[in-house]
């Protein structure tokens, strides 16, 4: 028996649609994982099963909870389904908790909104779910506040919250997305044993098609708001029917065709840096500071790809920006063809430029693509005007798959992949010697990823790159560089040829880092 | 939802007009009196009655709106034009020792009341409309600060500028270029709320004598002089006193409408 019934779903807000059609159920026990890319409407999907969708949202169809009409459902038995019936996991667990209230205090309160349980009563139940999810009293005490908790404690408080009602049906959108890779392993074990334990329904929402593999039952695969296949997860993957299924399995596992590397003579030459933050100032002096680069040392040659992997909070980040002249050392040198980046010398810092993450917040909203682009021309005494400049941005723009006429344009004009070809565009129009790509494909749907890994190798093979490729995702690095360094707590604890770490790691965080990664099965040709 | 913007805007620019048409025509002359037209009341002699001197009250309102409008701009000039380049300057170096003499600096002016200071000023310096300018503007420096570095400072941690920092641009020139840019929309809505808060300032300073002196006309002081003849002709007292809340809520309908329109989060709900 089913315990969620989705028939002839559709949804317009404010008059746009959003959903067309969809149809799914799922069955006691059973995880069922809607999968997509930005836009495809799964969490549109999950909100109408909650029924918190934004204003101006007209659903049509059939949503039915164990024989519950949602839709027809009024606003009291709403709030009594969700979180007895239904319980959801968010994405972020920090904005999904109350800052100001200590974990128990907001597991206790599900407890006492949803049933007739006494103070007393619903202290014990919260203990016992608290218990139950892996946060024991001893290391993890109920009076804790969610800022004392790391990223995947704080998620285990936000599950215990929907399941501790023993709901029938949990949501659960992008729950691993804001995790790392070793904590994400460990929540979705938690959830697939939850599952098995109270027999409810699991949907869960990811764009990762690796996490699916590992989780799921049955697969739904959506695009532009329709269901467009679905199955068991196993053979959808396997022998993906529809060809948009079949894109995105290509996409996940793309392969770059990247070139030989020759690397040359050493570009950048990082020396025993020390970077420390002050902490916070107490009542009486100062606590000892906090060293997020301990004495790090590597060389990067010209011609090189290097890949820098490691958790969030291992220092990858601070040594970016310090690589970039924009956190001070506090000891040892950063030095960039010979010169110390420290010294802030205009053509040094010429010659090394930046990706970032977020392809929304990287640039001024209020300038046009080719003031944005020419930024960089900031740093070259001799850089080109008139004519001369606006020909180079045309170029740039065609050399990163856009067009010379976007040069016009205004930023939000742009989709995320878009805007990250135009962000490479800025790195590559002084023809720096070194990139730095700080997560710079993180952000992005699998399909748009590959292009702009693509689009790297082509750069590599058309004008020799060198960069430096920062991220969390192991398999994309394994894509795009020949050597790689791995970063824990500040420190680098095992460098080495791509490929032998990634077959053969040395170090026990690599092979930690390794283990927990999803991947997904060998495409059966 | 846009009427408070279509309402204020129509006070605001109401205001401004009667201001600026009193420079080339009034119904009377400010300072003649006619004592036997004495305390006419509205309709009798002109549209506005006429005061106890036997002046036309509309034409002391328009003079008046003048002043007290070159006032609150000039004001509310000093205010930004100091205030927003110290909050930049202390944004860009947070937690440096700018920051910290700024900011301070800042918390010393906001520690004591504002029109006390304004009277002690113009009492040490003298009554009179520039003095009036400086003693409000001073105190609007603060306020403009803490709006622009509170503004600022989200932004700094923002990809964009650190793009810019990479391309070697100096702390003062992406405060100019990027930052400032981006903060206009909150600065413009805290303008009009401070240019009303400065109205109404200089009608208290002139209320109790320390405004524009005699014979220029403004309202804190049609409305002291009004005190003692409440009993008698209430329009004295009235006429300026609905000029003085007119205005303000002109200018504070047009902060919030300005607000609504110019802060995209808060356009989002509404669509």
């Amino acid at each position: 028996m089913s315990v969620l019934q989705i028939t002839g779903l559709s949804l317009t807000i404010a008059g746009r649609p959003v959903l067309r059609d969809v149809s799914l159920d799922i069955g006691a026990g059973e995880i069922v994982a809607l999968t997509g890319e930005s836009g495809s409407g799964k969490s549109m999907t999950a909100f109408s099963v909650m029924q918190l969708l934004p204003e101006g949202a007209a659903p049509s169809g059939h949503i039915e909870l164990d024989e519950i009409d949602i839709l027809q459902a009024d606003e009291a038995t709403l709030c009594s389904l969700r979180g007895q019936r239904m319980g959801m996991v968010f994405q972020e667990p920090m904005t999904a908790l109350n800052p100001v209230q200590t974990i128990g205090a907001q597991v206790a309160e599900v407890i006492r909104l949803h049933s007739n349980a006494t103070r007393g009563e619903a202290q014990q139940q919260m203990q016992e779910v608290l218990i139950r999810v892996g946060l024991t009293p001893d290391q993890v005490p109920p009076s804790r506040y969610p800022h004392e908790l790391s990223g995947g404690q704080r998620q285990r408080v936000v599950i215990a919250m929907a399941v501790v009602m023993r709901p029938r049906l949990l949501i659960a959108d992008e729950p691993t997305t804001a995790l790392d890779v070793t904590t994400q392993a460990q929540i979705l074990d938690l959830l697939q044993q939850l599952v098995t334990e109270d027999g409810m329904g699991l949907m869960i929402i990811t764009h990762d098609l690796a996490v699916v593999s590992q989780l799921a039952d049955r697969i739904v695969v959506m695009r532009h708001g329709e269901v467009v296949e679905t199955g068991p997860a196993a053979q959808v993957l396997a022998h993906p029917q529809h060809p948009y299924t079949q894109m995105l399995r290509e996409a996940a596992a793309h392969q770059v065709d990247l070139p030989q590397a020759e690397a040359t003579e050493p570009l950048l030459v990082v020396d025993k840096a020390v970077r420390d933050y002050p902490a916070p100032a107490r009542m009486f002096g100062r606590a000892a500071p906090k060293r997020a680069v301990d004495h790090v040392s590597f060389t990067l040659e010209r011609g090189e790809r290097l890949g820098l992997v490691g958790e969030s909070g291992s220092g990858k980040s601070t040594l970016t920006r310090a690589i970039l002249g924009l956190e001070p050392l506090q000891a040892g040198r950063i030095e960039i063809d010979g010169r110390n980046v420290a010294d802030n010398d205009p053509t040094t810092r010429a010659k090394v430029q930046v990706v970032f993450q977020d392809p929304y917040g990287s640039f001024n909203p209020r300038h046009r693509v080719a003031r944005l682009i020419t930024e960089p021309f900031h740093l070259l005494p001799d850089a080109p005007t008139g004519a001369a400049r606006s020909a180079l941005v045309g170029e740039m723009l065609e050399s990163v798959g856009l067009s010379a006429t976007d040069a016009d344009k205004y930023i939000h004009e742009f989709s995320g992949g878009q805007r990250q070809r135009i962000a490479i565009a800025r790195a590559l129009i002084t023809r720096p010697d070194l990139i730095l790509l700080d997560e710079a494909v993180s952000a992005l749907d699998v399909s748009v990823r590959a292009q702009i890994l693509d689009l790297l190798a082509d750069l590599c093979r058309d004008s020799g790159l060198t960069y430096l490729f920062v991220s969390h995702d192991l398999a994309v690095v394994r894509e795009v560089t020949d050597r790689v360094l791995v970063m824990k707590s500040g420190q680098i604890v095992e460098q080495g040829v791509t490929e032998q770490v990634f077959t053969v790691p040395d170090h026990p965080y690599t092979q930690a880092l390794l283990a927990a990664s999803p991947s997904l099965p060998e495409a059966v040709a | 939802m846009r009427l408070s913007l279509i309402l204020g805007a129509a006070l605001s620019a109401l205001v401004l007009a009667l201001a600026a048409l009193s420079y080339l025509w009034t119904p009377g002359d400010v300072t003649a009196m006619d004592i036997a037209n004495r305390m006419k009341p509205p309709g009798a002699a002109g549209l506005l009655g006429t005061d106890h001197f036997g002046r036309d009250m509309l034409s002391m309102i328009m003079v008046g709106a003048r002043v007290s409008i070159a006032v609150a701009l000039v004001a509310v000039g000093i205010g930004m034009g100091l205030g927003v380049p110290l909050g930049l300057a202390a944004a860009a170096r947070r937690g440096g020792w700018l920051d910290e003499l700024i900011m301070r600096g800042n918390d010393l002016i906001f520690a004591f009341p504002s029109l006390v200071i304004a009277i002690l000023i113009t009492a040490v310096f003298g009554p009179g409309a520039i003095n009036a300018i400086i003693a409000i503007g001073i105190f609007n420096i603060p306020v403009f600060a803490r709006v622009a570095r509170g503004a600022a400072l989200p932004l700094w941690q923002r990809e964009f500028i650190l793009a810019a920092r990479v391309a070697g641009k100096s702390r003062a020139h992406i405060s100019v270029e990027h930052i400032l840019p981006n903060i206009a929309n909150l600065l413009v809505v805290q303008g009009t709320i401070q240019f009303s808060l400065a109205i109404l300032a200089e009608a208290g300073l002139s209320y109790v004598g320390l405004g524009a002196q005699p014979p220029l006309p403004s309202w804190g002081r049609m409305l002291a002089d009004a005190q003692t003849l409440v009993a008698v002709a209430p329009h004295l007292a009235l006429v300026p006193g609905l000029a003085i809340i007119l205005t303000v809520l002109g200018l504070n309908l047009l902060g919030d409408g300005l607000r609504d329109l110019l802060d995209p989060r808060l356009r989002r709900v509404r669509t």
